[in-house]
């Protein structure tokens, strides 16, 4: 609640929450447990009250250094240690160091006899100082209805509990009651009454032979919390809830972009292939190269040092390598470089949402910057088509926001091609859709791209090979029959190529025809030439003997005048 | 005042030997139903295990930890060590039969 200005309005203390340190509680409960006060988690038996219980306290001691102490009225401490040591817990360690106190209350109600007026004083005076040896902070009391089976006088018990909550809040410790859920209320006696500020309850729900746990906050006195039911799942690592996803479409968009992983489809993009952080959609019927594509995407990435979550459904990690390596696609070293991942599992394994908590788990251990999930189409058998698109828009605001490039695969029917069953076309922001080309009696494969948001792409149908080399995509010819794929696409290249042949012949003669003529031209000119030179020589000769003649004549003149001593 | 462990031990030497019962009384303080479950135990071991028994007050309060090693939830109660098997009564011990019951006795006639 926000601190509003004292001179205006009066201010409001808002209500300060103890942190759980548990995967996913803290966000749907806006921060926590509510401090100082008892909280009741209600459920019905093996719903995972005692771990939760446990949980907090656990991540209180190692997480908040607040020290805890668990009351259990059910398991001696001995079995308590065990079981939670199978989900990676040593609580003899914290035992030992003073975080944790375990307090085993046995009641045997067969050794009890009520002969008159009593109250539950030992039970404070024994909590207190199971408080006091730890400091604790924070308390469990599971299961209050231990109390309950070892004493008749429900009006004392009832009573003695109100004052046990009282006493806690006084202690200013943060609680967790845990309590059996009853058949008309929400706790078999009623304690709900009594724990008002928060109650959450625990259900394991199955549904089509798949069980999910489900957890809801009823009830949280002063403070804003998610109403849902939050589906969460109990692994090593204690309860992981399903983290709320952000619904409010507020993510940033990249500019980057990232290679496809097939050149000529990166020029199909007008230049560089997917932006990051997109979601891509590669559908087409069986056997059309959708997992190819996905596969060429994944090495592209891998060889840029991103590392990859590859999630299939429908095969075994060695066999999807397998197959492509006969496309000369090598996953098998990247996954031993530790860039490549598979999570493999089908998908009736566990329901939708157990797949999203595992899905986002592995995501946020492994930090991938690309994921693929091939194919997303089987989804559809665990679910409804609308809880499976809810999931999978779940999935893709996660991965959109942590600017995670997705890619998917589809595979769509024949006849409904441009449709996807689970609708989630408008997520997509590329698509990519394989079609086969029936021609002649063969099949071919052919891409194009439906759709590419945010940038020009070609809309050019192009025919898909998968060579040893990976996937080569072919420019598809129109001919008179329409499109033309395959070994009819040979033939016309083929058929093109002999006339191409023949026109380059064509011309080679025309041009040695040309070069002929020049040649004949040539040796004209060089035969006139050689007369007109013949010619000047000879004028050359006239001229410069007539000179000459000239020369002498004057010359003879003169010493003729000479000679004659001619009078001047 | 509150009562000590020596005050309210009746042993009788001579006796000793053959004490049958040892009972352990847990109160909180000097709570009504403390002092009145102490009264009316008392009342009941010298009028039906007279010589035959030892019984020990406990307050929690005192000794929070022998509180918890016999598991006491519910005060006043009491506590039957001996003979097996251990039995607890909890409550202000008013209803005298239920004890005598619950203790293997009969009322003497």
């Amino acid at each position: 609640m926000p601190k509003q200005n004292r001179k205006t309005k009066p201010t409001m203390i808002s209500l300060k929450k103890c942190p759980t340190g548990i995967q996913g509680l803290d966000e749907i409960t806006g921060g926590g447990l509510p401090q100082g006060r008892p909280t009741l988690v209600c459920g019905s038996a093996g719903c995972g009250k005692t771990v939760l219980a446990m949980e907090f306290l656990l991540r209180g001691a190692l997480q908040y250094n607040e020290p805890g102490v668990f009351m259990c009225f059910e398991e001696t401490a001995e079995d308590l240690a065990k079981n939670f040591a199978s989900l990676g817990f040593d609580l003899k360690d914290l035992v030992a160091r003073k975080k944790l106190a375990i307090d085993y209350v046995r009641i045997e109600r067969s050794e009890i006899t009520e002969t008159g007026e009593f109250n539950l004083e030992g039970l404070f005076v024994r909590l207190g100082l199971a408080i006091k040896s730890v400091k604790a902070k924070r308390v469990v009391l599971d299961t209050v209805e231990g109390l309950f089976a070892g004493f008749n006088n429900v009006a004392i018990l009832r009573a003695e509990l109100r004052r046990l909550f009282g006493w806690l809040k006084e202690k200013g410790v943060t609680a967790i009651i845990t309590g059996e859920q009853g058949e008309k209320t929400l706790t078999r006696y009623g304690l709900e009454e009594y724990v008002a500020d928060c109650v959450i309850t625990l259900a394991h729900v199955s549904t089509e032979q798949i069980a999910t746990r489900r957890m809801r906050i009823v009830k949280y006195r002063g403070s804003l919390h998610g109403t849902n039911d939050y589906p969460f799942l109990i692994d090593e690592q204690g309860i992981s809830i399903l983290p709320v996803t952000s619904m409010r479409l507020d993510h940033a968009a990249s500019v980057e972009k990232i290679p496809t992983g097939i050149p000529r489809l990166d020029t199909m993009f007008s230049g560089n292939g997917y932006y990051r952080g997109s979601s891509i959609l590669v559908s087409g019927t069986s056997g059309s190269g959708k997992t190819s594509i996905l596969a060429e995407f994944i090495n592209e990435a891998c060889r840029r040092g991103e590392r990859c979550l590859f999630i299939i459904f429908a095969e075994s990690p060695a066999q999807v390598i397998r197959n492509m390596r006969s496309i000369g696609i090598n996953l098998e070293v990247w996954v031993k470089k530790g860039l490549l991942r598979f999570h493999a599992a089908r998908p009736s394994l566990y329901g939708l949402e157990m797949h999203l908590v595992t899905i986002h788990k592995q995501i946020k251990e492994f930090h991938p910057g690309v994921v693929a999930i091939d194919p997303i189409s089987n989804l559809i058998n665990i679910g409804t088509i609308i809880e499976t698109k809810k999931m999978i828009t779940r999935l893709i605001d996660f991965l959109k926001a942590s600017l995670i490039t997705s890619i998917y695969t589809n595979l769509s029917q024949g006849d409904t091609l441009e449709e996807t069953d689970i609708e989630v076309a408008s997520l997509m922001d590329t698509w990519l859709l394989l079609r086969d080309i029936e021609i002649n009696g063969e099949r071919n494969r052919a891409l194009y791209i439906l759709k590419s948001r945010g940038m020009k792409h070609s809309n050019q149908v192009r025919e898909l090979i998968l060579t040893d080399k990976g996937i080569e995509l072919k420019d598809v010819y129109i001919g008179a029959a329409g499109v033309l794929t395959g070994s009819a696409r040979l033939s016309q290249e083929a058929s093109e190529k002999a006339e191409a042949l023949i026109v380059d012949q064509g011309f080679a003669f025309k041009q040695r025809e040309l070069e002929r003529k020049r040649k004949i031209l040539d040796a004209q000119i060089a035969a006139m030439r050689t007369a007109f030179e013949s010619e000047e020589d000879n004028l050359k000769k006239t001229i410069s003997e007539g000179k000459l003649s000239e020369k002498v004549t004057e010359q003879d003149r003169l010493k003729m005048g000479k000679l004659r001593d001619a009078d001047k | 005042m509150k009562p000590d462990k020596t005050a309210v031990k009746k042993t009788k030497k001579t006796a000793s030997k053959k004490e049958k019962y040892v009972l352990r009384l847990y109160v909180a303080g000097q709570t009504q139903n403390s002092i009145r479950a102490i009264e009316n135990i008392k009342h009941i071991c010298e009028e039906y295990l007279k010589g035959l028994y030892s019984l020990e007050v406990v307050d929690i309060y005192q000794q929070p930890v022998l509180a918890k090693g016999d598991q006491i939830i519910a005060v006043p109660t009491l506590l039957r060590k001996l003979p097996l098997p251990l039995r607890k009564f909890i409550g202000d011990m008013s209803t005298t039969e239920r004890i005598l019951v619950g203790l293997d006795l009969r009322p003497k006639k």
